[in-house]
Parts: structure tokens; sequence; C-alpha cells
């Protein structure tokens, strides 16, 4: 071989590496530049009230200029609550029953079904929760409880969302609960404990870390989630006092008022500081879920 | 009986409880998108572009919403391929196992999956602003491309991860340059590449929070990058918040159509898993 070709070669190497590197470089700076931007974007209503009052008053006129947020941030918080309250009893059952109880042919109906409900685009949820979940809420469950309910309510978020993230919650915990050992479910099982003593006992507390993890992660899902709540939840300014009165979350806030936003400076800066917010909250979430996962992971690795 | 049989009977109940209940509201949506959509499913629905008075119940179909979802699909897919491979490529050949470069780049596509994409959407709309550009199908390309790299990587890189490292001593002691080991872990990688695509595409299709703000809503088939795109996910909310039934009922069809294609791409997907893993070396 030339020498020239075997440079040829190196350059083409080093030089491919160079490329790779800065487009590396590039998709990690989206990240930061996302922080930055929606930061300075807010900088304008951030030195026209204080933080505190942005976030905790919940006078809302923007034509005034009063942009209090925790009506909004108030309906984010309620309604991730109750979806992960729903989802997580029966994502932690299905994931105990799938790989402690189940047969071969549960398992393999069962994964294809959580991919397609992961993969079902957020505004099919919307149209599914109009059609029955705002119904049954507005005809049978709201009258029970409340005098009049349209069904655009807190609770349809919640019931919603919740069958959103459970995909995600019952794949993470299946693949926690795997890693749990079977010396210790056996050892469990010649002490004479039942299935669900071993379950309750051994795989739970063992996969604890990784649970908590997993609903982090769920919440941060829930939390930024935009079109199918908007459809279900009312939007109604106000802090909801039950289950049955609407609310309006801060994804719903962004995407409803995009178009009128561009008339006013300091309402622009109030929509991107509601992403701000958002985007804060959720890295926050994620990096700690992941942070953990990432221990959980290297303990079982052992 | 014993307390903790009868115990082990009322929890393993619970546990059935619970995944059935996982298959009934798949078979609700199911159920419910299928019966609903049917009505106002034909052929006019997706070959045709809104006519006059559609959002008023008259002629016309959605077949602009349909081919600005294709495009966008398209665009973001082949732009996000294009960035994904060299990175995951990197992380895996060029970067050590330990590399702190490789661990903070894991961590902030793990972080950038869990962004929503209303945020995405709010940045990419502040910098389009900033650059002065208009509600395009370029900037719906663009901000789809953002929002499907950390899947691409994400997936991708699970799958370069497993690759043996045996295989690439092998090709170094053949004296191959890292760039060149890429024509073997290409072919390791292959299913892998083919599963994140489809994920990708997927999620892309669905996206709707992000493309509001960016490529905006027309009835027209865009013909240029600078022209606004219609996408599916819009085209079943803004028919669905109209008052008129029949409208409404185009929206359950669009919904159908978004489902099906879901459908499929997941089949699809599950296929790819199990046949093209042939040339893997475990």
């Amino acid at each position: 071989m030339s020498i020239n070709l075997l440079k040829f070669r190196v350059l083409k190497d080093k030089s491919a590496r160079g490329i790779m590197l800065i487009l590396t470089g590039l998709s990690l700076f989206i990240l930061v530049a996302m922080g930055a931007g929606l930061y300075w974007k807010s900088t304008t209503i951030l030195s026209d009230q204080s933080l505190w009052k942005l976030l905790s008053s919940s006078e809302w006129s923007p034509m005034k200029g009063e942009f209090g947020f925790f009506s909004f941030i108030a309906g984010s918080i309620y309604v991730t609550v109750l979806s992960v309250l729903i989802a997580l009893p029966i994502s932690l059952l299905t994931a105990l029953y799938v790989t402690e109880n189940a047969k071969a042919w549960v398992k393999k109906l069962l994964f294809p079904v959580l991919d397609i409900l992961a993969g079902i685009p957020p505004v099919v949820y919307g149209v599914w929760g109009t059609l029955v979940i705002v119904p049954w809420i507005a005809d049978s469950v709201g009258p029970k409880f409340v005098e009049y309910t349209n069904g655009y309510t807190v609770l349809a978020g919640g019931i919603v969302l919740s069958i959103m993230i459970i995909p995600l919650l019952v794949s993470l915990f299946v693949e926690i609960f795997s890693t749990v050992s079977k010396d210790y479910k056996d050892a469990s099982a010649s002490l004479g404990a039942t299935r669900w003593q071993t379950s309750r006992f051994i795989v739970l507390r063992k996969a604890l870390p990784g649970i908590i993890a997993a609903i982090v992660l769920a919440i941060s899902r829930a939390f930024g989630e935009t079109l199918a709540v908007l459809m279900v939840c009312g939007n109604v300014i106000n802090i909801p006092r039950n289950l049955f009165e609407g609310c309006y979350p801060l994804p719903a806030l962004i995407a409803n008022n995009y178009g009128e936003m561009l008339s006013l400076p300091l309402y622009e800066s109030a929509l991107m500081f509601a992403a701000l917010v958002l985007f804060v909250i959720i890295f926050i979430f994620n990096l700690l879920s992941r942070i953990l996962l990432q221990e959980v992971e290297k303990q079982f690795k052992l | 009986m014993k307390f903790k049989f009868i115990e082990e009977k009322f929890f393993h109940f619970l546990m059935l409880a619970a995944t059935l209940c996982v298959f009934a509201f798949f078979g609700s949506i199911l159920w419910t998108i299928i019966t609903n959509g049917m009505k106002a499913m034909n052929w006019e629905m997706i070959s045709q572009v809104p006519g006059g008075g559609f959002y008023l119940g008259k002629d016309g179909g959605i077949l602009n919403a349909i081919v600005g979802s294709l495009y966008i699909v398209g665009g973001s897919t082949v732009l996000g391929l294009l960035i994904s491979i060299p990175v995951v490529f990197f992380m895996n050949v060029y970067l050590k196992k330990k590399s702190k470069l490789a661990y903070l780049t894991r961590l902030s596509f793990d972080v950038l999956f869990g962004i929503p994409s209303i945020v995405y959407g709010a940045f990419a709309f502040t910098i389009m602003i900033f650059f002065g550009l208009k509600t395009s199908l370029l900037g719906g390309i663009i901000v789809v491309t953002f929002l499907i790299i950390p899947i691409f990587i994400r997936s991708m890189d699970e799958v370069a991860q497993s690759v043996s490292k045996d295989l690439l001593d092998a090709t170094y002691s053949l004296g191959a340059t890292k760039l060149e080991t890429g024509k073997v872990i290409i072919r390791q990688i292959a299913p892998g590449i083919a599963t994140a695509t489809l994920l990708s595409i997927g999620r892309a299709i669905g996206d709707a929070a992000g493309v509001m703000f960016t490529a905006g809503f027309t009835d027209s088939i865009p013909t240029s990058l600078t022209q606004p795109a219609a996408t599916l996910p819009l085209s079943v909310f803004f028919q669905l918040s109209s008052p008129i039934p029949e409208v409404r009922e185009r929206a359950y069809a669009a919904a159908l159509l978004l489902t099906i294609i879901v459908l499929i791409i997941s089949i699809i997907s599950r296929f790819i898993m199990h046949k093209f893993s042939k040339n893997k070396i475990k």
C-alpha cells in the first residue's frame, strides 16, 4: 500500500472525527440554547414583575398587564398528580403480574398493546377523551358528587393523562422488576412465602429506587403533555376546588394563546415565561430520575 | 384457610384486574376511534383538499393535512438520520466507554427526550421571530427534527452499545481506521436504525404542539418550503372544535387515519425486529 493512500485514509478518519465532534457538540447545544433562549425572552416580564408575584398571584388579565400564573400551575399540578395516582397502582400491579405471575402468551399480547398505546398520538387520546370520558363524567359520575358538571374537568384530564403514562410506567417497571435477582425470590419462596408476599417484601422493596425514578419520569411526562389535556380539561381559569371543575394547565395556556400573544410584548414574554417554567421543572425532574435510574442500573450490574 | 392465602388470592385478582384494565383502555380507544371514524371516512376525505365551505360541512377532504404531514415527517426523518447517525457513531467508536463527553451527551439526550413538544415549539417560535420568519413548512421540519433527534440517538445508541468489542478489535487488527469500522457497525445496528426510524416517524406524525407554532395551518398543499403547511393532528384538533356535527365527524375520520398509520408503523417495526437481525453477531 502506498504511503499516500494510508495518509489519505488517516486524514479522512481525522476529518470525520472532527465533523462528528462538531455535530455532537451542536446537538448538545440545543439543550443550553433552549434554556437560554426562553430565559432571554422572559426577561421582559421578569424585569416588570417579581418572580414571586408571577408564580403566586392568580390574577390573569393580559390586557391590564396582570400576569399571575398560580391558577395555571395549580391546574397542571392537579391534573398531573391525579394522573399519577390513577396510573401508579394499575401499572405496578400490571408489571408485577407480567413479571411474576403471568403466562408467556399474556406477555406476548401485552407488550405490543403497550407499544401501540405509547405510539398513539396525543390528539387521538384527546378525541377519545371527548367522546368517552367527558360524557361519562357529565352523565354518570359527576351527578353523584356535584350538582352540575359539563364533563370537561380535572378528572377527565387526569384519566386521559393516566392512560397516556401507563405504557411508560409499565415498561419501566417490568425492566426494573426483572433486574431483581431470582435467588432472592427463590429464597423467599423456600421460606414459605406466597407469590404476593415475595412480590411485596422482596421485589417491590428491592426495586424501590427504580420505582421512584420511574414515577418522577412519568410526572415530568404528564406535566408537559399539551393537546390531549387541553381538549378535555375545560380551559377555564380557576383554582379547582374539586375534581369536577375545569382547570387550565400551563401547556394549554401556551398552546391556546400563541396567536394572540404577538400583539403585546409583555404578553409574549409572559407566555415564554410559562414555557420556561415548564422547561425548568421538567429539566430538573428528568435529570433527577435519569441519574437515579443510572445508579439503579449500576447497582444491579455488579 | 390461612390469611396469607386469602391475601394471595386477593392480590392475584387485583393484578389480573389491572392488566385487564390496560387491555380494556386499549380496546375502548380503538373501538371508539374506529366506530366514530368510519362514518365520515371515504375516498373524498383522503383525496381532496378542503373545498369552499369545508369547515361548514361542505365538500372536500383533508389531503392538505395528509401531504403536509408527509412532507414534515419525511423531511425531519431524513435530517434527523443525517445528524444522529454520526453522533451515535462518534459516541460508540471514537469515544471511550467511560468518557465524560459520552456520559454528558447521553444524559442530555435523555433529558431532551423528556422535554415536551410545546416547549420545543415555543423555543423554535422565538427563533423564527428573531430571524423574521413566518410559519412555514421549513419551520415545521426543523422543530420536528429537533424533537426526534433524541429518540433517534437514544434508541440507536442502545443497539450500538451492544455491538461486541471483539468485532471492533477484529476490524482494527485488519488495519481499518475507526471511520472504516463504520461499514461493519452499520450492518450490526441496521435493525436498530430501522426501528428507531419508525419510532421517530410515529412521534413526528403525531406531534401537534410543536408544529402548531411553527408550521401553521393552511387549506392548500404547500409548494415551497416557505409556505405554511397543515398537519393531520392539527386538522383533527381544529375540526373537532367546530359546532357542526359533519365537521366533527371528519375530525374523527382524520383521527382514525392517524391511528391506522400508527398501527401500521408499529406492525412493521415488530416485523423488522424479528426478520432483519440476521447479520447480528452476538
